[in-house]
């Protein structure tokens, strides 16, 4: 058994086109497998603390509810797809898939720990705003496929909203790529490590960017403040609106996995990846798996992105939705501006020798 | 200068903060969420529900159709037919009581000079058809022989205010 | 054959495909998501060619932004599918002269990196030792800076302009201003009055 697991393994690492193939396709599985897992329980975790901020108790009856997001997802499975009559059906099907396939392609790209990692390209940065951008055509096309009114204003809001928000997404990328001197984010990661661990990452010089970078993805993924293109209050659920069964569950997929995303690359970007919050001074040099748990590793990004996920559901329970013409004041006459300020802010640091990334 | 600190506040955002606070604070605390068909919140002996006729330890119906309940239900809801039984007593030949009209204020409850007409604990109940919301006297006595332990406890229990 | 040959034919034939379907489909929003179906595969090819910068380049500027808007302004518009009309042949003859045109310049550049020998034409990246992305933004902001500002410049001022140009000041409209209204406090819009209860502690009224 051994035997052949080593074989195997040997082959893998092999340079031929099959194999790199094959060897690809396993570390794909090894991250979109648990990445589904995960917004399965992320949407039960989402009821359960939305409950609680409500005091309530959410879902407490299938398997303790533990197993709710397993009847949810069989619910949505078993009942009937429908399609409009007036429908464009080829888009309207179409849409979710869009919607899907860049929250997940993003993943590609995030560094879990120092060698793990998908594709560890020197476009890191670029690639997932490309990717988060890309989202924005199923919304868009859901609510033109759907001939329906209330699904294409929610899809005029929602585009108008994506591309706003990528500017100031952007804007604050450039002020970590200038603060790290590079677009792998496996250098970025290793540029915040340092001697005074927490104080090291770059949350601290760019505190405007990482505020803005985090509300900046709660407006790309449509979440609550920033969740106008649903808006059930006023257009009913808005693009999603004529959606049902398992293209719906596409949506709440991508749109699950997208949050997870945006919590990884705050970690990433401005928490210093899976690097330990603890001084390098702090932590004993010796092998013993005992102080395993506070040296660098995968754990602490999970632990790190766990709190900003969590802070998502926080933002949803307690703040009421924006209105739109405030949604897109905030995006470009406030976080814009901010945004302009310190990325020139950060050049000055870097230039004078204030910020020294990976020291 | 009220204008600077106004813009440092919503800058700092102090009040977004407070916000996240107030549902931090509920986050933590402790739920009194009653998961009701498994789980049920103690009555009061007073409750008022579903109607019952009571009767004596001997098996003698209490009612003497004196026809109290029906003049004094606001609703409308008790409708009441009575002849000489064989042993020459008054008796109800007909009790009924439509509970789509009853509001369950208890007045029959009330005026009642022999106890006979009770409102019990009971709350879970359903009709399969509309005509079964207008139940017969039958009825009545059988959901008072059920439940007459509970019955009597919750009456002894008030007797003092009585 | 290699696999990024096999790869780039295919995504020759992709691209072949889009490019014809976008202006023979009869659906503009089709059309539109054809566009992005070419630039999307002409990033992979530029990929192949180890161009990572600009292969996301294009998807994130023309894929992520200005076809979004492409398809904002058709969807907006509400263009019907159109009939085929007999007025496009009025304009076949020029059509097939740019075509024929294009096909020239292209067959003239068939073998010019042979030719030439790399007289000019080489990859500054390998030969720096640098990645793509970092010798690029090495030249861009050393040797290009001058040009590069120019262009940023013209950027610039095609922003100001487009908003100078539509922009329109009407002063008979009432909008509602939203940094006064998230400055309000409180204070400004209650007032919280202790009023004394008109009977006396302990006295029903």
């Amino acid at each position: 058994m051994m035997e052949l697991f080593t074989l195997v393994w040997s082959w893998l690492h092999t340079e031929q086109p099959l194999s790199v193939f094959v060897f690809t396709m396993i570390k794909i599985a090894l991250v979109v497998l648990p990445l589904t897992i995960a917004v399965a329980f992320y949407s039960l975790w989402e009821r359960k603390v939305i409950g609680w901020m409500q005091v309530r108790k959410g879902p407490v009856y299938v398997g303790k509810g533990w197993l709710q997001p397993f009847a949810d997802v069989f619910k949505l499975l078993f009942k009937e797809l429908v399609i409009p009559a007036k429908a464009n059906g080829f888009l309207f099907l179409l849409a979710p898939m869009l919607t899907l396939v860049p929250s997940f392609a993003a993943w590609a790209v995030i560094p879990f720990d120092a060698q793990l990692v998908i594709s560890n390209s020197n476009v890191g940065l670029l690639y997932l705003l490309a990717m988060t951008s890309m989202g924005v055509y199923g919304i868009i096309l859901a609510g033109w496929a759907s001939n329906s009114k209330y699904a294409f204003l929610g899809a005029m809001r929602s585009a108008a909203q994506v591309v706003s928000y990528e500017i100031a997404m952007g804007f604050a990328l450039v002020g970590v790529l200038i603060a790290a001197g590079s677009l792998n984010l496996s250098k970025i990661v290793l540029a915040q490590a340092g001697n005074t661990g927490v104080f090291e990452w770059f949350w601290l010089p760019l505190l405007p960017l990482f505020v803005i970078y985090f509300l900046a993805g709660v407006a790309e993924t449509n979440r609550a403040p920033f969740d106008v293109a649903e808006g059930e209050s006023e257009i009913v659920a808005g693009f999603h609106v004529e959606y049902s069964g398992s293209a719906f569950a596409l949506f709440f997929l991508a749109e699950y996995a997208n949050m997870i995303l945006i919590s990884f690359l705050a970690s990433i970007l401005f928490l210093g990846g899976w690097l330990s919050p603890f001084p390098q001074s702090f932590i004993p040099q010796d092998a013993s798996w005992l102080w395993l748990p506070i040296k660098d590793g995968w754990w602490w990004l999970l632990l790190k992105a766990n709190v900003f996920a969590f802070l998502y559901l926080w933002l949803r329970a307690t703040y009421p939705r924006y209105r739109y013409d405030q949604i897109m004041r905030l995006g470009w006459k406030v976080f814009i501006p901010i945004t302009i300020v310190w990325v020139l802010v950060a050049g000055v640091m870097v230039y004078g020798g204030w910020l020294v990334a990976g020291a | 200068m009220n204008t600077v600190i106004r813009y440092f506040k919503s800058l700092l955002l102090i009040e977004l903060i407070k916000g996240l606070g107030v549902t931090g604070k509920y986050f933590v605390k402790t739920k009194y969420t009653v998961r009701y068909p498994e789980e049920n919140i103690p009555k009061s002996n007073r409750f008022r529900g579903l109607h019952a006729l009571r009767r004596y330890a001997n098996g003698e119906e209490r009612c003497i159709a004196c026809k109290l309940c029906e003049a004094v239900c606001p609703a409308l809801a008790i409708t009441i037919d009575s002849a000489p039984r064989a042993d020459g007593s008054r008796r109800t030949t007909r009790y009924d009581i439509d509970l789509f009209k009853c509001i369950f204020c208890g007045f029959c409850e009330e005026s009642c000079p022999v106890d006979s007409i009770v409102e019990t604990h009971v709350l879970e109940y359903h009709f399969e058809h509309r005509s079964e919301s207008i139940v017969h006297k039958h009825q009545l006595l059988a959901i008072g022989d059920r439940y007459e332990a509970e019955i009597a406890a919750a009456r002894a229990q008030d007797a003092a205010f009585r | 054959m290699t696999f990024s040959l096999l790869l780039f034919y295919l995504f020759a034939l992709v691209l072949i495909g889009a490019a014809l379907a976008v202006v023979s489909v009869r659906n503009s929003v089709h059309a539109a998501l054809f566009l992005v179906l070419a630039f999307f595969t002409s990033a992979g090819i530029w990929l192949l060619l180890h161009a990572e910068f600009l292969a996301i380049t294009l998807v994130l500027v023309y894929v992520g932004a200005v076809m979004v808007l492409f398809l904002f302004v058709v969807m907006m518009l509400d263009v019907k599918a159109q009939p085929v009309k007999h007025s496009g042949q009025q304009y076949l003859p020029v059509a097939i002269g740019v075509a024929l045109l294009m096909l020239a310049e292209v067959i003239a550049l068939v073998g010019v990196g042979e030719l030439d020998d790399g007289g000019g034409i080489q990859d500054g990246a390998a030969i720096a030792g640098l990645s793509n992305i970092e010798w690029l933004g090495h030249a861009l902001f050393s040797d290009y800076i001058l040009p590069f500002e120019i262009a940023a410049v013209i950027l610039t001022v095609a922003i100001i302009a487009a908003v100078a140009l539509t922009l329109r000041h009407r002063p008979n409209v009432r909008t509602q201003s939203a940094p006064a209204q998230s400055a309000v406090s409180a204070s400004e819009r209650v007032r919280l009055v202790n009023l004394p209860s008109s009977t006396a502690k302990g006295q029903t009224p």
